[in-house]
C-alpha cells in the first residue's frame, strides 16, 4: 500500500505537501460539490472550512440536528503542544509520546502532523469563542492526561468535547445561513455510488419520512465515526454505527486494523442485563484519582472500611513512573487482571475503586468540584452514590475504534473520490490512542487536513461536470437499498434486533476484547457466522418503511456481524501484542503485551472479497524514532 | 416495580394523537426510565404492534437529543435532569407514568415522542456564532481574560439544546436558550464585536420561529439539564435593549 507520504525529511512533510498541493480557483469552487455525511468535530469542522472556501457543501447527519453528533461527548480535554507549562513539550515530544502511546503501529508522518497541528487547532478554537479554562492571570489552563509526562490537555471542565463540537456546529450553522450549505438532518447513509471507480454520491434514507433519495458530488468525504457500539456495551451513543464505512469497504474502500479498539479504563461498570450503555467517566479524573482494589479476594467490606494497608494500589505498584496515569490500555488491562484474579469490587464483583479522599483532603472538596463537579453529579444520578464519600465503581468499557476506513497521506481511502476524517479512519493512533488525542485528531482532520488535500483532488475533476443522479450506477445502489430494506420488513421473526446486537457484543467482549487468543476468536467467528444466519431467519421488525427506529437498528446490526467478522479475523492473523490488541499467546512472563516488529511492523488492509477478506500490508517505517519496549514502569 | 404508562402515539405530524396505555411488570429500579421504554417496546413487538418511536443518543445526558414530558414536567421529576439521566429509582410500585412529547408551536410532533427542534439551529444560525472562518485565528493566548469571565461563559456556553426550557414554558419561549448563547458570546472578548448585530439577529428569528415571550416565570431554570441561569434573559434584553438604542 502506497500511502503517498511526501519525500523529505519529518518536519518539513506537511509544509512541503501544502506548498505543492494543487489549488481549485475561487469562480469553480462553487461548481464543485462535496458531501459530507457526519457532523461531529471532524463532518463539522470539513464542512464548514470547505464551504467557507466557496464549495458547495451537502451535510448529513442521523440525529436531529448536528449539534448531537457523539464527539459532544468527550469530557477530559484537547492535546496540543503550546508549551504553555514551560515543561519541555514540543511538536517532536508529543510526535514521540503519541507513536510510543500508540506502540509503534501509526504511521510517522501522520502523527507528526497532527501534533504540529495542534498548536494551530487552539487558536481557533479560542477565536471561535470556546470558553477553555483558564488561570487568573487570563492566560490558558493545561492539565496532564495519561501516556504523557508534560501537561498538554486543553479543558473546558469536563464538557470540552461539548464545547469545541459547538464551536464546529456554530461555524456549519453559520455556513448553512448563508446559503454555502445544505443541511440533512434524520437523514442515513446507506450506500456509497461509484462511476467509472470514483466516489460520486450516497444513497440515503430520510429516517423521518422513509424516503430514499440520490445525492450525487464530486467527492464524498466519510466523518462517521468509530464502531465501538459493535460491543453493545459501550461508551457509545445509541445511534453510533459502522454502516457508513461498512458499506464503503464493501464498495472498494480497504479496512484498516479494524480490531485495534480501545476500552476505556474508566467507564461505570455493568449492572444488570437490561442496560443499553456504558456511562464513561472521564479519564482526566484519574489525574486526582487513586485506583485500587481490596487486597484480599471477595472482600466484602465496605470501601471506606478497608483499611489502607489493605488496598492494592495496582497501577502504582505495576507502574510507579506513570501509576495512575498509564496509558488506556495498559489500565483496561491491569483492571481487568484483578477483576479476572477475584479482586474486583461492587455487587457483581466487576469493578475497581477509583477514590478521590487523597485529592480531596489535600486540595478542598470545592477545588475537585470545580475540576469534576459533573461527573461527581452524573455518577450520582446513576448509581445514587456521594463519590464525595467513597470511591467511584468503575470499570473498562468498549470506547475507540483505533482501526477504521484506510486512508493515505491525503486522508484518502482506496477509492479515488472517497475521504474518511476522524474515527472513521485509521491513521493517527496506532494500536493504541492517547487520551486527549481524539478531539484533537477529529479537529485537525477537518479544519487543517481536508481544506488542502481535497481541493488536491478535485483540481483534477474540474472537467466532469455535475454528477448524473441518474446514471445506472446510482439506479442500481439505490435498487439494493430498497431490496434490503423490504427484506428487513418481511422479516417475520420473534427477536428484536437488539437481541442479536447484545448476544454479538457479548461474544466480542469474551473473545475479542480486552484480551484474545487463538481459539476464542476461531469461535467467535463460527458464534457470529451462526448469529447472522439466525438473524435473517428470526429477525422481527414491527412498523413500515416510514419512520421506525427498529428498521435502522436491523441495517446496523446486519452490518456488524460483516464487520464483527472482520475484527476476529484481524486479530486472529496479528500473532503479537499490540496497544489494545493483546494476544494471550504473545506476552512476557510479568504478563506484559509481547510486540513482534520483525513479522508485524505492518498495519493490515483489508479489501473485502465476499466474507473472504484479502490481506494487504502497509509496511511501517521508522525513520525518525526507534523502535522500543513501551514501557510504562 | 409495577407501572402503568400512559403514552403519547401519534403515527406523524399531520395525525391526530391519543394517550395510550400499558402495563409494565418487574422493573428494576436501578434501570434507566429510556430501557424501560426499550423493554416496552420489546414487549410491543412481540404482539406485532408498532414500537413508541422517542429520541435519545448518547443516554449521558450530554448529546440533548432525548426529552420527552413525564408527569407534566420536562424530563421527568428530578430537577436539572435529562430524560435518559432519569432513573426507576424515582418511581415506586404501583405508579401511574404519563409520558408525552415536549409541547411548543415551534417544536411540531414528528412521530410519537419526536419532536423537530430545528428552529433552535436556526436561532443559531441566525447569529449564534463569532464570524471567524478556518485560519483567521491569532495565537489563543494573545488575548488574554480572567479565570471567572471563562467560568462564566462556560455556565452560559454550556447549553446541550434539549428544549426542556421552551418545554416548560407556559409561553413556549426559547428565551433561556437564545439569552445563554448571547451571553456566551458576549462575555468574551472574541465575540464582543457582533454583540450588537447578533442579539438583534437572534431575537428576531426567534420571534419568527413563533416561540412566546419570556413573562419572568423561572420554570426553565428549574428544569434545565445543564442549570443555565435565567440571568442569561436579562442579559439578552440588556444587550437587547442597548443594540435598539445605540446601533439602529
Amino acid at each position: 500500500m502506497d500511502a503517498k507520504i511526501p519525500a523529505g525529511p519529518l518536519a518539513e512533510k506537511w509544509a512541503s505537501y501544502k506548498a505543492h498541493a494543487k489549488l481549485v480557483n475561487p469562480a469553480n469552487r462553487k461548481k464543485m460539490d462535496i458531501i459530507v455525511v457526519g457532523t461531529g468535530l471532524a463532518g463539522a469542522s470539513c464542512a464548514a472550512s470547505l464551504a467557507e472556501m466557496g464549495y458547495q457543501v451537502k451535510s448529513f447527519c442521523f440525529q436531529d440536528t448536528p449539534r448531537r453528533a457523539h464527539s459532544v461527548a468527550a469530557q477530559g480535554g484537547v492535546n496540543a503542544c503550546k508549551n504553555y507549562r514551560n515543561d519541555g513539550d514540543s511538536i517532536y515530544r508529543m510526535f514521540y509520546d503519541t507513536i510510543k502511546g500508540g506502540d509503534f503501529r501509526a504511521r510517522e508522518a501522520n502523527v507528526y502532523r497532527l501534533a504540529e497541528c495542534s498548536q494551530q487547532l487552539i487558536d481557533q478554537a479560542v477565536a471561535q469563542g470556546v470558553p477553555f479554562a483558564r488561570e487568573y492571570g487570563g492566560y490558558l489552563n493545561n492539565r496532564s492526561f495519561g501516556g504523557v509526562q508534560v501537561s498538554r490537555t486543553f479543558y473546558a471542565r469536563g464538557q470540552t468535547g461539548q464545547q469545541l463540537l459547538l464551536g464546529a456546529y456554530q461555524a456549519l450553522m453559520r455556513q448553512e445561513a448563508a446559503g454555502k450549505v445544505q443541511l440533512f438532518t434524520r437523514h442515513e447513509m446507506l450506500d456509497l455510488v461509484l462511476i467509472d471507480g470514483k466516489a460520486k454520491g450516497i444513497i440515503t434514507r430520510d429516517l423521518q419520512t422513509g424516503a430514499i433519495e440520490r445525492h450525487g458530488a464530486h467527492v464524498v468525504v466519510l466523518a462517521t465515526g468509530g464502531y465501538g457500539k459493535m460491543y453493545y456495551l459501550s461508551t457509545l451513543a445509541m445511534g453510533c454505527n459502522a454502516s457508513a464505512i461498512w458499506r464503503a469497504h464493501k464498495k472498494g474502500a480497504c479496512m484498516a486494523s479494524p480490531s485495534w479498539v480501545q476500552f476505556h479504563p474508566t467507564s461505570l461498570p455493568q449492572s444488570g442485563e437490561h442496560q443499553s450503555k456504558l456511562t464513561l467517566m472521564s479519564e482526566s479524573l484519574r489525574n486526582d484519582g487513586r485506583i485500587w482494589v481490596p487486597a484480599k479476594q471477595a472482600d466484602e467490606r465496605a470501601p471506606n472500611d478497608i483499611p489502607e494497608a489493605e488496598r492494592d494500589y495496582y497501577l502504582e505498584r505495576r507502574y510507579p513512573s506513570f501509576g495512575n496515569l498509564a496509558p488506556r490500555d495498559i489500565a483496561s488491562r491491569a483492571a481487568k487482571e484483578r477483576i479476572d484474579a477475584g479482586f474486583g469490587a461492587g455487587v457483581m464483583k466487576n469493578a475497581v475503586y477509583l477514590d478521590f479522599s487523597k485529592a480531596i483532603s489535600e486540595q478542598g472538596q470545592n477545588k475537585i468540584a470545580e475540576k469534576y463537579g459533573n461527573l461527581f453529579t452524573m455518577y450520582q444520578r446513576i448509581t445514587g452514590i456521594n463519590a464525595y464519600r467513597q470511591p467511584m465503581l468503575i470499570s473498562p468499557s468498549a470506547h475507540f475504534s483505533m482501526g477504521g476506513l484506510w486512508v493515505d497521506y491525503e486522508l484518502m481511502t482506496t477509492i479515488p473520490g472517497l475521504f474518511a476524517l476522524g474515527e472513521a479512519n485509521f491513521a493517527d493512533h496506532g494500536a493504541n490512542r492517547l487520551g486527549a488525542n481524539s478531539l484533537l485528531q477529529a479537529s485537525v482532520d477537518g479544519y487543517f487536513i481536508a481544506p488542502y488535500t481535497i481541493p488536491n483532488y478535485l483540481a483534477g475533476e474540474l472537467q466532469g461536470g455535475k454528477t448524473d443522479t441518474d446514471h445506472p450506477a446510482f439506479e442500481a445502489a439505490e435498487k439494493a437499498v430498497r431490496q434490503q430494506l423490504q427484506q428487513f420488513l418481511q422479516s417475520k421473526g420473534q427477536l428484536p434486533a437488539d437481541h442479536f446486537h447484545k448476544t454479538l457484543g457479548k461474544i466480542l467482549y469474551d473473545y475479542c476484547g480486552l484480551s484474545r487468543n487463538r481459539a476464542g476468536l476461531e469461535k467467535a467467528i463460527r458464534e457470529i457466522k451462526a448469529l447472522k444466519e439466525q438473524f435473517y431467519h428470526e429477525l422481527c421488525i414491527t412498523g413500515n418503511e416510514r419512520i421506525n427506529t427498529e428498521l435502522e437498528k436491523a441495517g446496523r446490526v446486519a452490518d456488524y456481524f460483516e464487520m464483527g467478522e472482520l475484527l476476529c479475523h484481524d486479530a486472529l492473523t496479528r500473532e503479537e501484542s499490540c496497544g489494545a490488541h493483546f494476544r494471550e499467546e504473545h506476552q512476557t512472563p510479568e504478563g506484559e503485551a509481547l510486540r513482534d516488529d520483525e513479522n508485524f511492523c505492518f498495519v493490515s488492509v483489508w479489501e473485502w472479497n465476499k466474507g473472504e477478506p484479502v490481506l494487504h500490508k502497509e509496511e511501517l517505517v521508522f525513520e525518525n524514532v526507534k523502535l522500543s519496549v513501551r514501557s510504562y514502569k | 416495580m409495577k407501572l402503568t404508562l400512559h403514552i403519547w402515539r401519534q403515527e406523524q405530524g399531520a395525525s391526530t394523537g391519543a394517550m395510550h396505555t400499558y402495563a409494565l411488570t418487574d422493573i428494576p429500579e436501578d434501570m434507566s426510565f429510556l430501557e424501560m421504554l426499550d423493554l416496552l417496546n420489546e414487549q410491543l413487538m412481540k404482539q406485532g404492534e408498532r414500537v413508541i418511536e422517542f429520541d435519545s443518543d448518547c443516554r449521558e445526558g450530554i448529546c440533548g437529543q432525548c426529552g420527552m414530558m413525564i408527569n407534566g414536567r420536562a424530563h421527568g421529576p428530578l430537577k436539572h435532569t435529562t430524560t435518559c439521566q432519569l432513573y426507576m429509582r424515582s418511581f415506586k410500585d404501583g405508579d401511574t407514568i404519563y409520558a408525552e412529547p415536549f409541547r411548543a408551536a415551534a417544536f411540531p410532533v414528528v412521530c410519537d415522542l419526536k419532536i423537530d427542534r430545528s428552529a433552535f439551529d436556526r436561532i443559531i444560525g441566525a447569529g449564534g456564532y463569532v464570524s471567524v472562518s478556518t485560519g483567521q485565528a491569532p495565537e489563543a493566548n494573545s488575548i488574554p481574560y480572567a479565570h471567572e469571565t471563562a467560568e462564566a461563559a462556560f455556565d452560559a456556553a454550556a447549553c446541550i439544546g434539549c428544549g426542556a426550557c421552551v418545554a416548560t414554558c407556559k409561553n413556549s419561549s426559547a428565551a433561556l436558550f437564545t439569552g445563554a448563547k448571547i451571553t456566551h458570546m458576549a462575555l468574551l472578548p472574541q465575540g464582543q464585536t457582533e454583540t450588537a448585530a447578533r442579539t438583534q439577529k437572534m431575537v428576531a428569528q426567534m420571534h419568527k420561529e413563533h416561540f412566546g415571550h419570556c413573562t419572568n416565570t423561572e420554570a426553565c431554570e428549574v428544569e434545565c439539564p445543564q442549570q443555565i441561569s435565567v440571568l442569561h434573559i436579562a442579559r439578552m434584553n440588556y444587550e437587547y435593549n442597548k443594540a435598539s438604542l445605540l446601533h439602529k
